[in-house]
């Protein structure tokens, strides 16, 4: 369908001409890709976060990655490069807190506004146009390119993988820290672990809605997959699919409406969030046996 | 489940003393329990009793003396011990239901995710939850329910390990009198039919006073073990304790430690 390309964009009740249309344009081809995989991934690890009580520390790391990126951006190298450098190795001290970290909200946030205040200095030093700060603020999904694509195609699965092969004693260890431990789980290396694979998901969502958004893909998801059900492993899998919808509608709605696609997807979540409150308001308690 | 094997002890401590760092807790216990006994450890509050519980399970290695464990040094990770550590409050909001966390006594700290024997380890919960009586609730968000409750759905995770030993730390806190007394018999039914060693740290020894075969006692520094009877005493832990304590009896058989209180704070602070 050459024409497409040259129409205004269409938009009907045929799901195969909406989809061939969404995907006719290689940008909107590598968002979607790029877009779905970081979202399975922030899914599959936002289920842990929110149940270990992490949320503000996954929020926290997001910030501290501007700081490597905006300095990786200063030093003419890839955003993306520093953001990984910041967050992994602030992920791999959190992690080594473990328990400890819970309910230092005050340090965790002098630390994340310091990193806000660095990048910001970052930004200024750098000369060249504020547009590459507020991309990594805010996220930029349309300008990723092939390669990029590549990258976090590897690195979403190999969250993914490394979350599906510690799931049981991460479990055990979230839900019972003292048994897990005498029944010989390595604790605090798990508390590591997580701590930095969180930080690699963190680091890629960041491309999709930027280090301010980060709640809607890490936490949202599993926040209303948790009301939804008391099964760990399907909390997992409806976070998970979740994220991806948020995603997708919001990559769809970007392109026919010219607003933001952080904004989008944050809407939908937020959106889906009151609704889902709604609901387990109205069936009267939180979830029972289901 | 395996015979009873009278005459080899399950544990063998000697001459064993705890410490973090070089803060030392007690010292100079040496004891052993047989296999299928229900011992009561009591003592006052921080006098180390979870630190035994701790070197039991190989979370804390001796400071001195030497301590075997069904036949082998402690070591993490013992399969034959199910552990039910002292609870603070679990989140009423967890989403997570008690079945889960009795699920976790099996195969929680296998790698991966579950795949292959599912239905046998369905079963296996099913089993340890009948075993505890919890069918009713397990299905239920863990939060929710009742401190008893609660603590049944911990047993049967501890259950669910297929153990040999018991070690419960303060499974009775936190519960009125009238749910002490079926817990502990749930505990002691359960051992008996499981032929399971059972150490349970307790605060009162009255409601395990019909259940329990022998008391150790965990008081400024020392560890003391005998029958109930024997070692509750006002000699005894006078002695133990360096300071008068009075052991008081009523018309029911049960007993009042008296004089505790000024210990009990000192070693608090």
């Amino acid at each position: 369908m050459p024409d497409l390309a040259l129409a205004a964009p269409y938009f009907g009740w045929d799901v195969v001409r909406d989809l061939q249309e969404l995907l006719h344009y290689p940008f909107m081809q590598h968002a979607f890709e790029a877009g779905t995989i970081v979202a399975l991934s922030a899914g599959v690890i936002g289920y842990f976060v929110v149940l270990r009580g992490l949320s503000f520390a996954a929020h926290a790391l997001s910030h501290i990655g501007f700081a490597g990126a905006t300095g990786a951006v200063l030093l003419g190298g890839a955003p993306i490069v520093g953001l990984l450098a910041f967050t992994m190795s602030a992920g791999a001290v959190m992690g080594a807190l473990g328990r400890r970290l819970r309910g230092r909200d005050v340090t965790i946030g002098l630390v994340m506004a310091w990193s806000l205040g660095l990048g910001l200095l970052f930004t200024y030093l750098y000369h060249g146009s504020a547009q590459r700060a507020i991309g990594i603020l805010f996220g930029q999904i349309f300008g990723i390119t092939s390669q990029d694509v590549a990258v976090t195609f590897v690195a979403g699965c190999a969250t993914v993988l490394l979350v599906v092969a510690v799931y049981r004693p991460l479990l055990f260890t979230t839900l019972d820290e003292e048994v897990a431990e005498a029944k010989g789980v390595p604790v605090r290396g798990l508390s590591i672990a997580f701590m930095v694979i969180l930080a690699v998901a963190v680091s890629e969502a960041v491309q999709v809605v930027g280090v301010l958004l980060i709640f809607a893909l890490i936490v949202a998801p599993a926040a209303i997959a948790e009301r939804f059900t008391t099964r760990p492993s399907r909390g997992v899998l409806l976070s998970a699919i979740l994220a991806v919808l948020f995603t997708w509608a919001g990559l769809t709605a970007a392109y026919y409406i010219p607003y933001p696609v952080g904004f989008f997807i944050i809407a939908f979540a937020f959106g889906a969030y009151l609704l889902a409150r709604l609901a387990s308001y109205g069936i009267g308690k939180r979830p029972s046996g289901r | 489940m395996t015979p009873r094997q009278a005459g080899s002890p399950v544990i063998v401590a000697e001459r064993l003393a705890a410490a973090y760092g070089s803060r030392l807790i007690w010292q100079d216990a040496s004891f052993t329990v047989d296999p299928g006994e229900f011992v009561a450890v009591l003592g006052p509050n921080g006098s180390g009793k979870s630190t035994l519980l701790r070197l039991l399970l190989g979370l804390l290695a001796p400071a001195a003396g030497s301590l075997q464990v069904l036949g082998k040094r402690p070591h993490q990770g013992n399969a034959d011990i199910g552990y039910v550590p002292q609870r603070r409050s679990i989140d009423r909001d967890l989403p997570v239901r008690g079945r889960d966390f009795v699920h976790l006594g099996i195969d929680g700290s296998r790698w991966g995710v579950a795949m292959g024997n599912a239905a046998t380890n369905d079963q296996r919960v099913d089993e340890a939850i009948a075993a505890v009586e919890a069918a009713a609730y397990a299905d239920r968000p863990i939060g929710r329910l009742s401190g008893g409750e609660q603590q049944r759905l911990l047993l049967a995770q501890a259950l669910a390990g297929r153990p040999r030993m018991l070690l419960l730390d303060e499974p009775l806190a936190s519960l009125d009198l009238r749910n002490q007394i079926v817990i502990a018999e749930l505990v002691a039914e359960l051992a008996r039919a499981n032929h399971l060693t059972v150490l349970l740290i307790a605060h009162d020894i009255n409601p395990l006073l019909p259940i329990v075969d022998r008391v150790l006692y965990v008081a400024h520094g020392g560890v003391a073990i005998g029958k109930p009877a024997e070692v509750i005493t006002t000699e005894q832990l006078s002695r133990l304790y360096d300071a008068p304590i009075e052991v008081l009896h009523d018309s029911h058989g049960h007993m009042f430690v008296v004089g505790l209180e000024a210990e009990s704070a000192h070693h608090d602070a």
